[in-house]
């Protein structure tokens, strides 16, 4: 079995991608999928340390955010339409009737 | 018929009970969707009474949580809550405190959005589902006490709002509040949860009782940095980052000024209150639950959010023009005191902390309705000089507003000041003067907004515009947001008492 720590180095460094990834792409479907991989990285936070505890509760836990992940993204990409239809733009940057 | 109930009785007589309140909602939320495909389209603000219908059965039953709690901590006074499934959910004072403000606010919500999504000609069913489905999320927040339950009860909510922030899909200002709702709440939900997750590998468990309960034993014989306190210091920040970004913190605030201007106006005053509200229970019984011991460690952390959130929401509160944009810089001033109230972290300050979340629960909603009422055919009435002369169009209106304006600046007699009052004698209490000084040099710039806004409605020439009518609805929901709001600042003792069973002070 791999030590717990590879894992848990593993999801910072996806955490970490995440975040830049949020922070500076310009594209917001980009920024969603980075959103997702944060995401993902909690999920093998969690399914590691169920199996490093011989617990089940991480596990379900896991599958909550599977299925929490599909629903904003279901609701993201819904509005990222209702946005392009009116604007024709998916860009952040041009996102400027409100000022940030 | 005995045969068929019975399961349905005995389900709410054992576990059952502590998810009522959720399941009423939920069975109405869905009950609308069907009604809907009934209703003619100009017969679809039916659906608002069945919203009300829901809102009412919730109550219902949470009267009949109150009630079995408050049995069961006769026959056993140690008791902190009725748990239920599992210990994943709890029936205490404090769940039943801030679900009672949830419903309070969905129906005040509910009331408002009639007629103004009749003017949008936006009436539909989903909204008053959503409205609904945001309410079981937040009432969640407040009574789970497990991980995986507050994250669901998070995201339940935030989903609902997601959409209703973009509501208005041929808006294009509502559009890009919602995606930008989306976006940034998205991130601060991940990032919570990574924390969750790290809090769950250090201690092998979801539950917060027994999370609590090993962090506590740790920190007695763990004394120098190791790998395990630098996630637990990791886990902390970013649960701490989600919270704060839910509840409009500096600097985590940006997104709120730009979903509040955005939104439709009665889901602006749904997330500025409701939201923030329940991110507050959430906050605190994470924090006190969970993070109890270390608490040295937060208080510092907490204040600095605190003064940073005091003076940016006031100062670019200075300069806006759109009424909504200052509500919610302002909102984010608010947020600085009731924090204030966690630092003190006594029993007065938490009181505070109780008492302040009802007065701006309340006064918030009254401000957001006044710009729900200006909001009439071919007028959008969200900017400052939509007010002018507000006192000869509407007399009642600027009245009203006035006074939600002196409960929001903190001016006696109104539950404003008294939310403040706490708050501050909770910093001297816990020996925090400077801080107690800081806070209330805050109140000053506060009221020069807060008079910006009453010059506008009382001193200023009217346009020639038509006044505002107010509909019944509307001035119902006005009227329940006054009167607490004068309530809780003439006899405060009955809301104090509230609090403390909040927080199961006993007295």
């Amino acid at each position: 079995m791999m030590p717990i720590g590879h894992y848990l180095f593993l999801s910072l460094a996806l955490f970490l991608i995440g975040v830049i990834g949020v922070i500076t792409r310009r594209n917001v479907i980009i920024v969603l999928m980075s959103i997702e991989l944060i995401l993902n990285a909690v999920n093998i936070n969690l399914v590691a340390f169920s199996r490093y505890f011989g617990d089940v509760a991480g596990q379900v836990f896991a599958l909550f955010i599977i299925a929490d992940a599909a629903a904003e993204a279901a609701v993201g990409l819904g509005i990222i339409i209702a946005f392009f239809h009116n604007r024709e733009t998916v860009l952040a940057d041009e996102m400027d009737l409100l000022k940030w | 018929m005995h045969s068929f109930l019975l399961p349905i009785l005995n389900f709410i007589h054992g576990d059952g009970i502590t998810v009522l309140p959720q399941m009423e909602l939920l069975l109405l939320a869905l009950g609308i969707l069907i009604f809907d495909f009934l209703l003619e389209k100009n017969e679809k603000h039916w659906n608002a009474g069945l919203a009300l219908v829901g809102v009412s059965a919730s109550a219902f039953g949470l009267i009949m949580q109150a009630k079995r709690f408050n049995l069961e901590h006769q026959a056993r006074p140690g008791l902190p809550g009725l748990p239920g499934f599992q210990n994943t959910v709890v029936i205490d004072g404090y769940s039943v405190f801030f679900s009672a403000i949830f419903l309070a606010a969905t129906g005040l919500v509910i009331l408002l959005s009639v007629r103004y999504l009749d003017l949008e000609r936006e009436q539909e069913g989903e909204y008053y589902a959503l409205i609904l489905l945001a309410c079981i999320g937040m009432m969640f927040m407040a009574s789970g006490t497990d991980l995986i339950v507050m994250f669901l009860g998070l995201e339940t909510m935030a989903l609902s709002f997601y959409v209703l922030a973009g509501y208005l899909r041929r808006e294009k200002h509502s559009n890009e509040a919602a995606l930008k709702y989306l976006l940034l709440g998205g991130f601060s939900t991940a990032i919570l949860g990574y924390g969750f997750s790290l809090l769950y590998g250090l201690t092998g468990s979801t539950s917060i009782w027994e999370i609590g309960n090993i962090l506590d034993r740790r920190s007695e014989f763990v004394a120098g940095l190791g790998m395990a306190d630098w996630l637990l210091v990791l886990s902390f920040v970013t649960i701490a980052a989600g919270l704060f970004f839910k509840v409009a913190a500096v600097p985590f605030h940006q997104w709120a000024p730009d979903v509040y201007e955005g939104a439709p106006t009665p889901i602006a005053a749904y997330i500025s209150v409701a939201s923030k509200t329940a991110s507050f229970a959430l906050l605190v019984r994470l924090f006190f639950g969970v993070f109890g011991r270390s608490e040295p460690m937060w208080q510092g952390l907490v204040a600095g959010v605190a003064i940073a959130s005091l003076t940016w929401g006031n100062l670019a509160a200075l300069t806006q023009t759109n009424i909504k944009r200052l509500l919610a810089y302002s909102s984010i001033s608010h947020v600085g005191y009731i924090l204030l109230g966690l630092v003190a972290a006594n029993e007065t300050g938490l009181t505070g902390m109780v008492y302040y979340l009802i007065a701006y629960g309340f006064m918030n909603i009254g401000t957001f309705a006044i710009v729900v009422v200006l909001r009439q055919r071919g007028i959008i009435g969200d900017e400052l000089d939509d007010l002018d002369g507000l006192y000869q169009r509407n007399p009642a209106a600027a009245v009203l507003l006035l006074i939600f304006m002196l409960s929001l600046a903190g001016v006696p007699p109104t539950a404003g000041f008294m939310g403040k009052y706490f708050v501050f004698l909770a910093l001297i209490e816990s020996h925090h003067p400077a801080l107690a000084v800081f806070a209330a040099l805050c109140m000053v710039p506060g009221l020069y907004y807060y008079f910006r806004v009453v010059v506008h409605a009382w001193l200023k020439k009217p346009g020639d515009v038509p006044a505002p009518v107010m509909s019944n609805a509307q001035a119902i929901a006005l009227g329940a947001a006054l009167f607490v709001t004068l309530a809780a600042g003439l006899y405060p003792e009955p809301f104090t008492r509230l609090a403390h069973y909040a927080l199961g002070i006993q007295r």
